[in-house]
């Protein structure tokens, strides 16, 4: 039988988690200061992204001439990347369709050229993908606290927002250190990511629930230790499950799938740790060292 | 016993037969599912493709009528061009009032297309022998009615016209003149867009030798039904949209990207299924084995639904599947750590079974609406590709949640009552 105190060992949980979560939180603060250390893709700042195929080895010295070559259609100093072996990524501000085909017409002329991807995103349409970004995940989580505020209690629901901040954190850390570029997609991540989590929380919610029925007498700390070393394992087991699944997209998936894929698993993971060992000490420490009544 | 047997053979062979009609497609009277080739709706970033999105460009205090009936023109007009360069897969989506998004699969020239597509229109109407008459420009509005024309007494959809004062004369004569050569067959106008004749309705006598007060308008009759004379009165409008379109996102990827993303994905997805199937035989045993069967049930009924609704499947559709098998095996874990807990306390199997989903059930049904309280979201605010993981998540988590509690709980039930029923078969 697993018996973790999670409750008395929770400094260490947090400790980790504080280490963890920090290049998100960095991240984040430091973004109303202009200072982005995301790789903000084209969806939310608008602009253009081209990635071709251009079949030939991709060095330094070809990537520095693109670049000037762009930047003399253009205008504006592109970012020119290597994607793949003999891919480019050319990323510069919006431009319009004319210039577009300015740009591939130019590497037509030097190159075999096969399109891969072309993104252009409008400085509004930028804006109004990031409303709604922003939207979704405030109504989203609001709406999934009243529901556990009603199913269970406002202190429990509080804390398992708090593990969901906790979860949404770590996963940006993930979006700073490997340089992952933040897309539209990054909503469907997140969102995933809150709904397994408050999962992974509600089944732990759900055993509370019902132990402090059968224990009327014990203190609310005790319970949530016994609760979660009884949800453990069936936490545990399912995290393996879905990052069976999960690692083979990162595997054998395309790069676009990929970027999807790798700071969801790191957010599940947060997520099942998070439900083991931040949310229900949290919620303990709420309701302080109360006796349940019978 | 022998029932059991039966019924139990009966879900297996149920099953079976799902897996086969989500491959090959079944068709009886009233009763069709496409097979999974034919029925799910490959996205742009699965087959390649482009997705361009115009906004129009309005000038500042225009009412939201006057945009609206500019907007619908402009379909009109997009909807026309597509046909015109032989996209008939396109697909036409307004977003918000002032968007349209254009989505075209297998485009290799994405910019040609955006070009093509977004040009300001060139309307003319001529006559039989394509003689230029006035340019859509002339016209000051064109509108359904319903009402009789010239001679004509029955009542039918007719498209009315008020055409500038300087050009009015200029149609009058122009239909006058058409009218008297019906026995030439030449009777009518015909309407160009970008050089290609779009409608050519046919003038009464009637009507053209009415002499209509230019202020009143000139009526143009179109047999058939109101929705004919709603597309002339869309096309013939184009020559006075009242903006230009700007486009405003561009999204293309080339076939190559396409197929292999598509190819990575199926791949991931079954040996990823493979040896989630693996862990829950392992580790469950028996229960494992009934949750394997459920969840390959899960997995073809999800390939059914995906057919039958025709859904529209974009990359992270694909990844939204992939979660949901993880909720899917998500509940049965649930129920099997608490069916093992009720065995560790003495219970007998056939009592642990019941305990084990009577109790779980609660967890599950609220972990289940908090994920579809987050989907609904996603679908409400979300747009395109995104849209298309909150539809597979809604489906997956629903279909999940009837393969857990129905499928796999009936099958090992019929499993208790063939008194299969040694622990070690159950992993404790």
């Amino acid at each position: 039988m697993i018996n973790i105190k999670y409750v008395k060992n929770f400094k260490f949980s947090i400790i980790l988690s504080v280490f963890l979560m920090a290049a998100g939180v960095v991240g984040l603060v430091l973004l109303p200061f202009g200072v982005s250390l995301f790789n903000l893709s084209i969806d939310f700042l608008g602009g253009t992204l081209m990635q071709y195929d251009l079949h030939t080895t991709m060095d330094t010295e070809k990537l520095g001439e693109i670049s000037r070559m762009v930047e003399d259609i253009t205008g504006e100093s592109p970012t020119v990347q290597r994607s793949g072996d003999t891919g480019v990524m050319i990323k510069t501000v919006d431009i319009d369709t004319d210039t577009r085909e300015a740009v591939q017409r130019a590497l037509e002329a030097k190159y075999t050229v096969t399109l891969l991807t072309s993104e252009n995103v409008s400085a509004s349409v930028g804006a109004d993908l990031r409303d709604s970004a922003i939207m979704s995940v405030i109504i989203a989580s609001v709406l999934m606290l009243v529901y556990i505020a009603i199913r269970f209690e406002f202190k429990s629901g509080l804390a398992a927002v708090l593990g969901l901040i906790h979860d949404v954190l770590i996963m940006l850390s993930v979006y700073v250190i490997f340089q992952i570029p933040v897309d539209i997609n990054i909503i469907a991540t997140m969102l995933c990511i809150l709904a397994y989590s408050i999962n992974a929380s509600i089944v732990l919610f759900d055993r509370i629930r019902e132990n402090r029925r059968y224990m009327p007498k014990t203190e609310f700390a005790e319970i949530v230790d016994t609760s979660t070393n009884q949800t453990i394992t069936r936490n545990i087991n399912t995290t393996i499950t879905t990052l069976l699944v999960l690692g083979m997209i990162i595997i054998l998936g395309v790069q676009s799938i990929r970027d999807f894929a790798i700071p969801l698993a790191v957010g599940l993971a947060a997520g099942s740790f998070s439900s083991l060992f931040i949310v229900g000490p949290i919620w303990s420490s709420f309701r302080g060292k109360t006796k349940e009544k019978a | 016993m022998k029932k059991s047997v039966l019924l139990f053979m009966a879900v297996l062979v149920g099953i079976a037969l799902i897996a086969l009609i989500s491959v090959y497609g079944v068709d009886l009277v009233a009763f069709e599912i496409p097979s999974y080739k034919d029925g799910i709706i490959l996205g742009l970033d699965l087959v390649g493709g482009s997705s361009i999105t115009y906004e129009a460009d309005v000038p500042a205090g225009m009412p939201q009528s006057e945009i609206d009936a500019g907007m619908l023109s402009a379909e009109a007009m997009l909807r026309s061009r597509l046909t015109a360069f032989g996209y008939t897969e396109a697909i036409l989506t307004r977003a918000g009032s002032n968007r349209i998004m254009v989505s075209i699969p297998k485009i290799t020239n994405p910019e040609e297309a955006v070009k093509m597509l977004g040009s300001t229109a060139r309307l003319e109407f001529r006559d039989a022998d394509e003689n230029l008459i006035m340019y859509g420009s002339d016209v000051k509005s064109a509108k359904v009615s319903i009402g009789s024309v010239g001679d004509n007494a029955i009542s039918q959809p007719y498209v009315s016209m008020e055409i500038n004062p300087d050009s009015y004369e200029k149609f009058r004569l122009a239909t006058k003149e058409a009218a008297q050569k019906a026995s030439e067959g030449k009777n009518y106008i015909a309407i160009y867009l970008d050089n290609e004749l779009q409608s050519s309705p046919t003038v009464e006598a009637g009507f053209a030798a009415n002499g209509l007060d230019p202020t009143q308008g000139v009526s143009i009759t179109v047999g058939g039904s109101s929705e004919q004379a709603k597309n002339l009165a869309a096309l013939i409008s184009i020559g006075q949209m009242p903006f230009d379109l700007k486009q405003v996102e561009l999204r293309a990827v080339g076939s190559i990207l396409g197929e292999k993303a598509l190819e990575t994905s199926i791949m991931a997805g079954a040996i990823g299924l493979a040896l989630v199937l693996v862990f829950m035989l392992v580790v469950y045993r028996l229960p494992g084995l009934m949750a394997d069967l459920a969840l390959l049930a899960y997995a073809a009924i999800m390939v059914m639904l995906l057919s039958a609704f025709r859904v529209n499947l974009t990359l992270p559709g694909i990844a939204g599947i992939i979660l949901t098998i993880g909720m899917a095996v998500d509940a049965n874990i649930i129920i099997f750590a608490r069916f093992k807990e009720e065995m560790r306390l003495g219970k007998t199997i056939r009592a642990a079974v019941d305990a084990g989903y009577r109790r779980a059930l609660s967890a599950i049904i609220d972990s289940n609406i908090t994920t579809i309280i987050a989907a609904v979201i996603l679908l409400m605010f979300g747009t395109g590709p995104i849209q298309g993981f909150a539809i597979t998540l809604i489906i997956g988590i629903a279909l999940s949640m009837f393969t857990v509690l129905v499928i796999s709980r009936f099958l090992l039930n019929r499993m208790v009552d063939m008194n299969v029923t040694n622990p070690k078969l159950y992993g404790v």
